[in-house]
């Protein structure tokens, strides 16, 4: 268990390495002279001195590298040229809105399909299932920036249900009840996205583990069915699921920014498309950044989880 | 996560299986989405750029059978025209990810040893690092943007995960009898990755390959409603949602049409693909 946790942890370290070397050379990935992709193709010879002093755009790549890393593992990502805030602070402000989508989406969608699975897979091709499953697929092929489209255009519009609408958006401390309404369509939203997923993995996984002799003998041994669905049968049928949620919320992290967009949201991918809209180079840069180790430290985390539930993984 | 996913399995269809009446359905609303993508030019369209202010946001009719936008274009034409974006992009992509994801990895899981252990080690962290970020940010700056530049980010990003799928179907297959017979006879390396590995993982690839194209469409649809696919006035099925967005109140059709457009054609594909997996009974491999 130790050993597995230590050899994944250096694996992490590892791929947050790479990461950090792929945002950093972003910008030199990219055909051109750094300084025009910042500042556009009009900007004048004194500007471009400035920037290249402020990245250090004239010293060896390696140490620019060094100097960058220095300075984000100190928590500073730059300040941005557009704004000329701090782009820690705009990401601090942004986070939590990503944190509270992605915790209200998923409470719903778990809700929904941990109970809608685990009765589908006790009658394969019953109704309920031939429901169920024909639905999830049809709703595997609606993608998310459709689904809060066509809701936005019947709830907030033909209804007029009241603060559902585009930017209607208020912080959670100022109001919460507004803050909710407000973020009940894109929640929903993602909670459709997920819940198919989920839906979809465990009710094969519970199909599977039903078959299987020690529920037989669970079964013979007169244990009540609520026992043997929770007790027996959920715990090695949710290895996958679980999987699958890490992979998915580290994709909510990175990819809620059609929701955020549409609606005006202000989290960490409505900030990403306006910071590329503008071209605010070091924002994009330090969004990049963030999502993409916390998109890995989800998985590891769901990784340790798993571990947990199905102690076999660890010692391969 | 790479512990818990299955390795694919490759078994003969069963006799007595069928494809269903569904599937042809599927194949043949695909087959008419491509030919009318390529044909448009030919088809009795209205030009989908021609703006007629006499008939602006009008709902369907006999004239513009899908009503027209809030320019006066026509919906239907756009919509055919539109589909030529999703269709290249989805091709074209896949091509590019297949092209160069399978051979690397049938070799890899043909030969094994360090080429094998040294590409996978690097494929596994391309995989963790967040693809639509990357894809994003890279199509964002890498300006002029056109259809050519996004369809290879957006190739080149689905690569590792061909590999990984290409690589595992390929691993179950490489130590079968028939494989070593082959290598018992002298075939040569070539003859054996094209004929005796090739036909046996073709199943999987071609299944992937469809739920692959779907997903690539869902992503361009999705860059296009952020404004960050071809630029206006070209349409394409997700920038005439993103465009309808201002006029939904006065004109809902605007959204319904393109979005079901883009739905049915996606539902297809996962159908077909779906159902190709199912009847040669491959278990799943999650894109």
């Amino acid at each position: 268990m130790l050993k597995y946790m230590v050899r994944r942890l250096v694996m992490l370290v590892g791929i947050v390495f790479v990461i950090s070397v792929g945002s950093f050379y972003l910008i030199h990935l990219l055909p051109g002279d750094p300084a025009t992709v910042i500042l556009g193709t009009g900007a004048s010879p004194a500007n471009r001195a400035i920037l290249y002093k402020q990245l250090g755009l004239n010293k060896p790549i390696i140490e620019q590298y060094f100097i960058w890393i220095g300075n984000v593992l100190h928590g500073n990502l730059g300040t941005s040229f557009i704004s000329q805030t701090s782009v820690a602070s705009t990401i601090r402000t942004a986070f939590p809105i990503d944190l509270e989508l992605i915790i209200l989406s998923q409470v719903l969608a778990f809700a929904a399909a941990i109970p809608l699975a685990m009765r589908s897979a006790r009658k394969p091709n019953g109704f309920l299932d031939r429901v169920l499953s024909a639905g999830s697929f049809t709703l595997l092929s609606i993608p998310p920036f459709i689904i809060i489209v066509l809701l936005v255009l019947f709830i907030s519009i033909k209804l007029g249900v009241n603060n559902t609408g585009p930017s209607s958006f208020v912080p959670f401390t100022s109001d919460w009840v507004i803050n909710l309404e407000s973020l009940s369509l894109p929640a929903f939203t993602l909670a459709i996205a997920s819940f198919v997923v989920y839906f979809r993995i465990l009710r094969s996984d519970m199909i599977a583990t039903l078959q299987e002799e020690f529920i037989t003998m669970a079964r013979s041994k007169g244990l009540s069915r609520r026992r043997i669905m929770w007790r027996h049968a959920f715990r090695p049928s949710s290895v996958a699921l679980l999987g699958t949620a890490g992979v998915n919320i580290g994709g909510l992290l990175a990819g809620s920014f059609v929701v955020q967009y549409l609606l005006g949201i202000p989290g960490l991918g409505y900030t990403l498309i306006a910071g590329i809209a503008s071209s605010d180079y070091l924002l994009v840069q330090g969004i990049v950044l963030v999502v993409s180790v916390g998109v890995v430290l989800i998985n590891f985390f769901f990784d340790f989880i798993i571990s947990l539930v199905d102690p076999r993984i660890s010692r391969e | 996560m790479s512990d818990v996913i299955d390795e694919p399995t490759v078994l003969t269809p069963l006799r007595g299986k069928r494809l269903g009446p569904l599937f042809w359905v599927c194949v043949g609303w695909l087959a008419l989405n491509v030919l009318a993508a390529i044909l448009a030019n030919f088809l009795p369209l209205i030009d989908p750029l021609f703006q007629n202010y006499n008939v602006i946001n009008a709902g369907p009719s006999l004239h513009h059978l899908l009503g027209t936008d809030d320019l006066g274009r026509d919906i239907l034409s756009r919509i055919v025209f539109g589909s030529r974006v999703s269709l290249a992009v989805g091709s074209g992509a896949m091509l590019i990810g297949f092209g160069v994801g399978m051979p690397l990895g049938m070799l890899a899981a043909y030969r094994r040893g360090r080429f094998d252990s040294i590409l996978t080690a690097v494929m596994y962290v391309l995989l963790a690092f967040p693809a639509i970020i990357a894809v994003i940010a890279v199509i964002s700056f890498w300006t002029p943007r056109t259809l050519l530049k996004i369809i290879i980010v957006i190739g080149l990003a689905s690569v590792p995960l061909v590999y990984r799928v290409i690589r595992g179907a390929t691993l179950a297959v490489a130590t079968k009898d028939y494989v070593i017979a082959a290598q018992v006879q002298g075939c040569t390396d070539r003859r054996i990755l094209f004929r005796e590995l090739l036909p046996n993982i073709a199943p999987i690839a071609v299944s992937f390959l469809l739920i692959g194209v779907a997903t690539v469409v869902t992503l361009e649809g999705a860059l296009a409603f952020l404004g960050l696919s071809v630029n206006p006035p070209t349409p394409s099925w997700g920038n005439m949602i993103n465009e309808s967005r201002t006029v939904m109140a006065q004109n809902p059709w605007l959204v319904i049409f393109p979005s079901l457009a883009l739905c049915l054609f996606l539902l297809c594909l996962n159908f077909i693909g779906d159902r190709l997996r199912s009847y040669f009974d491959v278990t799943e491999v999650k894109l």
